[in-house]
């Protein structure tokens, strides 16, 4: 089979899942159709393994295949059809969805068990998968927003899959709003190519941009701009980001696949996709990575105090997912990637510990009340603990290689490309602080009670409450189920975590300076066009590099291990220093009351002005008016109606005798 | 014989007959009055045809008998429908459909 044939068998085999689900809910049972889930990821998987063997069959400069299964019809002589790009970089990325998906599908299989709307979440899972597919795979900007809709959607009706929730169900609808201002920035860059370019697929853009275009020429520049809408709203990156951490009101799978390893990364490979286009508009690419330079360095600083677990989690997905774009965006394509995929394996990994922890606890995410789960939860605690070294960029683990090519990268570059390795390597202390303040406080202390009935064999089993507004709720459906699962006590769940701790532990040895660099050479025929692709650091950059980052680990490490293990009042003293700085991060530095003030309040506003005096004066007005004349008109004319008959006659006779006495008077 | 009798004698039934139609109640003579106004609209015709030698006249006199047949045909069978249903016979009565 050609490498398009796996092309299409990838995208097939999810859509197929989603669809036997969804029709078969009455007919098999829970368990079948999460295995149903996990087998159509799986098979996608190995078909994106043959679309790999398929492509590196091939010499180096022909590794871009197009396939087109359907065309919609041109018109004005550019094309849309649905066609797909086999390239190394949808192939590297169609991998990386499928993998992680699939083991956070096995997770699903346990974590999910008592939920009654077990089938429903498979069926969206399924469905999320295939957009997200469809999005790295599409062979043009058309197919892309596709994509990029579609997992909106999923992400959506995930957000907020307990739907009687209603703090759930809003985080969905304000994610899907805010990810809806980024569509619209991608579907005008989409319009601007076409009506500048005539064409849609990737590789004609490509090839007639820079026929087209001055370099920072403002029609590219602003193209960029709006592809970067796009990018920034599913990618969380600042001022688009709040909605992140609101959507950790989904299910704990949903947040490791979606808000973690696949949709959010969905903006670095847009930037990666689009490169010959950002090439040619170094400004918006410039833009690009400050604001992921900024994202990455707020993120992190609001991770170190937020104390809801997950929402801790959330913000260090927005930060890492920031340096994956200062990557991208300053020509660290290699090493952006790199990061994308590490960041899938160790942040899913975390998720799922979290999820295991989540579930110990009841349902309760507050990490004041956790603490001493060592004993409780030996196997959640060694591979979250696998997770935060990997987050932490420990030396050795995946997030070490990945994280120091990326600032590594903007180091050699120079200039004002400094100050992205700065502000890059500070933010990793941030973050290894982070990292081990979940680990300290969750795993290590005084032991809750909730850990201390675990030990005896007793897993929590507290009241049925949400956890963001305490409200009471049932087991049913629409709200999570009455079992909860955790890891030591599930395989599934085991297996999902433990494949991804080997990934998060190994996978970086795939790309180390001066060793080996495999991704470097398979993305090669994608990004050698890009001069910036040429820069590399040298080995000995790389190393020091290497070196600053995991003194940086470990000193952050240190710094958790004192405040939280060694003199554990430590922190409420600093508390009581810095409390203005406190409260400043733990609001998470009011974007949410800046949105509020900025764009909510005054559209409500003018929405209440609307309603108050357009349409109670203007509008009603001119129908009272409209009404009046026509009413008074109708009266005139409805007295003449009386029903007499002989009054009828009366009006006809004098009629005639008028018409008569006109021509008679006419004629003489 | 001068045509101008004929006129005067048509003029005259024509305005019995409006006059009827105008003052009395009883749909019965008011379709009478009606037969009477068509009627003296055909005597002229008549009159006109005789004097002027031609027949035009006539045609159009026999065409106002099959209206007038046709119209006395429509108004008594209203007449006995109304009667049938035991309403009024008056045509004051009839206004049901006033605006």
């Amino acid at each position: 089979m050609s490498g398009t044939t796996y092309g299409w068998l990838v995208l097939a085999f999810p859509l197929a899942g989603s669809i036997t689900i969804g029709l078969t809910f009455k007919l098999v049972s829970a368990r079948t159709a999460g295995w149903i889930g996990v087998g159509s990821i799986a098979l996608a998987f190995l078909a994106a393994i043959g679309a790999l063997v398929e492509l590196l069959s091939l010499p180096a400069e022909e590794r871009e295949l197009t396939s087109v299964l359907y065309d919609y019809g041109g018109a004005a002589g550019i094309p849309f059809d649905l066609g797909i790009l086999v390239d190394p970089l949808s192939v590297y990325m169609a991998l990386v969805v499928s993998g992680v998906s699939m083991m956070i599908h096995v997770y699903s299989v346990g974590y999910m068990g008592g939920d009654r709307g077990y089938h429903r979440f498979f069926a969206y899972l399924n469905f999320f998968v295939f957009s997200m597919l469809l999005l790295v795979l599409a062979g043009n900007f058309v197919l892309l927003i596709v994509g990029w809709a579609f997992v909106g959607y999923a992400s959506y009706a995930l957000v907020s899959f307990w739907y009687r929730r209603e703090t759930a169900t809003k985080a969905g609808m304000k994610a899907f709003v805010i990810n809806v201002i980024g569509d619209i920035g991608l579907v005008f860059a989409a319009i601007l190519l076409i009506k500048e370019l005539g064409a849609t697929e990737y590789l004609a853009v490509f090839e007639r941009a820079p026929e087209t275009f001055t370099t920072n020429e403002w029609t590219i520049v602003a193209i960029c701009l709006l592809l970067l809408v796009g990018a920034f709203a599913k990618s969380a990156q600042i001022p688009l980001h709040t909605w992140l951490p609101d959507a950790m009101e989904g299910p704990t799978p949903v947040s490791a696949l979606i808000h973690a390893a696949t949709m959010v990364t969905a903006g670095v490979y847009l930037i990666a996709r689009a490169h010959p286009l950002f090439g040619l508009a170094p400004t918006a690419a410039d833009i690009s990575a400050f604001v992921g330079l900024v994202t990455l360095f707020l993120a992190a600083t609001v991770a170190m105090v937020v104390t809801d677990l997950k929402r801790i989690i959330a913000y260090s997905t927005m930060s890492q997912v920031g340096y994956m774009v200062v990557g991208v965006s300053i020509g660290a394509f290699t090493g952006g990637l790199f990061h994308l995929m590490t960041h899938a394996f160790f942040k899913a990994l975390l998720f799922m510990g979290a999820g295991s922890v989540i579930a110990a606890m009841a349902n309760n995410q507050n990490i004041d009340d956790m603490g001493g789960f060592r004993k409780s939860m030996p196997f959640t605690f060694v591979l979250m603990t696998i997770g935060a070294l990997a987050l932490a960029g420990f030396t050795g683990t995946a997030g070490f290689f990945s994280k120091d090519e990326i600032l590594a990268y903007a180091a050699d570059r120079g200039g004002i490309y400094w100050s992205f390795a700065i502000g890059g390597y500070i933010a990793a202390f941030f973050t290894a602080f982070y990292a081990f303040r979940i680990i300290f406080r969750v795993f290590y202390g005084e032991k809750c009670e909730e850990a201390r009935e675990l030990e005896g064999g007793e897993l929590a089993h507290g009241e049925p409450v949400n956890p963001q507004d305490g409200e009471a709720e049932d087991y049913d459906v629409g709200f999570p189920g009455e079992e909860h699962h955790i890891a030591e006590r599930s395989w599934p769940m085991r297996a999902g975590m433990a494949v991804l701790g080997i990934g998060a532990l190994f996978a970086g040895y795939i790309q180390v300076p001066g060793v080996d660099a495999v991704l470097e050479h398979f993305f090669e025929p994608v990004f050698e066009s890009s001069p910036l692709f040429e820069i590399v650091p040298s080995t000995l950059d790389s190393w020091i590099g290497l070196a600053v980052g995991s003194v940086v680990s470990i000193t952050g490490i240190a710094l958790a291990y004192y405040l939280y293990i060694v003199a554990p009042g430590a922190t409420a003293r600093i508390l009581e220093r810095f409390r203005g700085l406190h409260r400043m991060l733990f609001n998470k530095y009011w974007f949410d009351e800046l949105q509020n003030a900025l764009v909510y309040r005054p559209v409500i506003a003018l929405g209440r002005f609307a309603n108050n005096v357009v349409e109670r004066y203007l509008v009603q007005g001119i129908v009272v008016v409209a009404r009046g004349t026509a009413t008074g008109l109708g009266d005139i004319v409805k007295a003449a109606q009386s029903g007499f008959i002989r009054s009828y006659a009366m009006f006809v006779l004098a009629g005639v005798v008028g018409l008569a006495l006109y021509f008679l008077i006419a004629a003489s | 014989m001068d045509v101008s009798w004929y006129l005067v004698l048509s003029a005259l039934l024509f305005s019995v007959g409006a006059f009827g139609v105008l003052v009395r109640r009883s749909p019965l003579v008011i379709l009478l009055c009606l037969e009477l106004m068509l009627n003296s609209a055909n005597l002229a015709f008549l009159a006109f045809a005789r004097s002027l030698g031609d027949q035009d006249g006539q045609i159009m006199a026999m065409m106002v008998m099959v209206v007038a047949a046709c119209e006395v045909v429509v108004g008594l069978g209203l007449i006995v429908a109304m009667y049938r249903r035991r309403l009024p016979l008056d045509v004051d009565e009839a206004r049901e459909l006033h605006g």
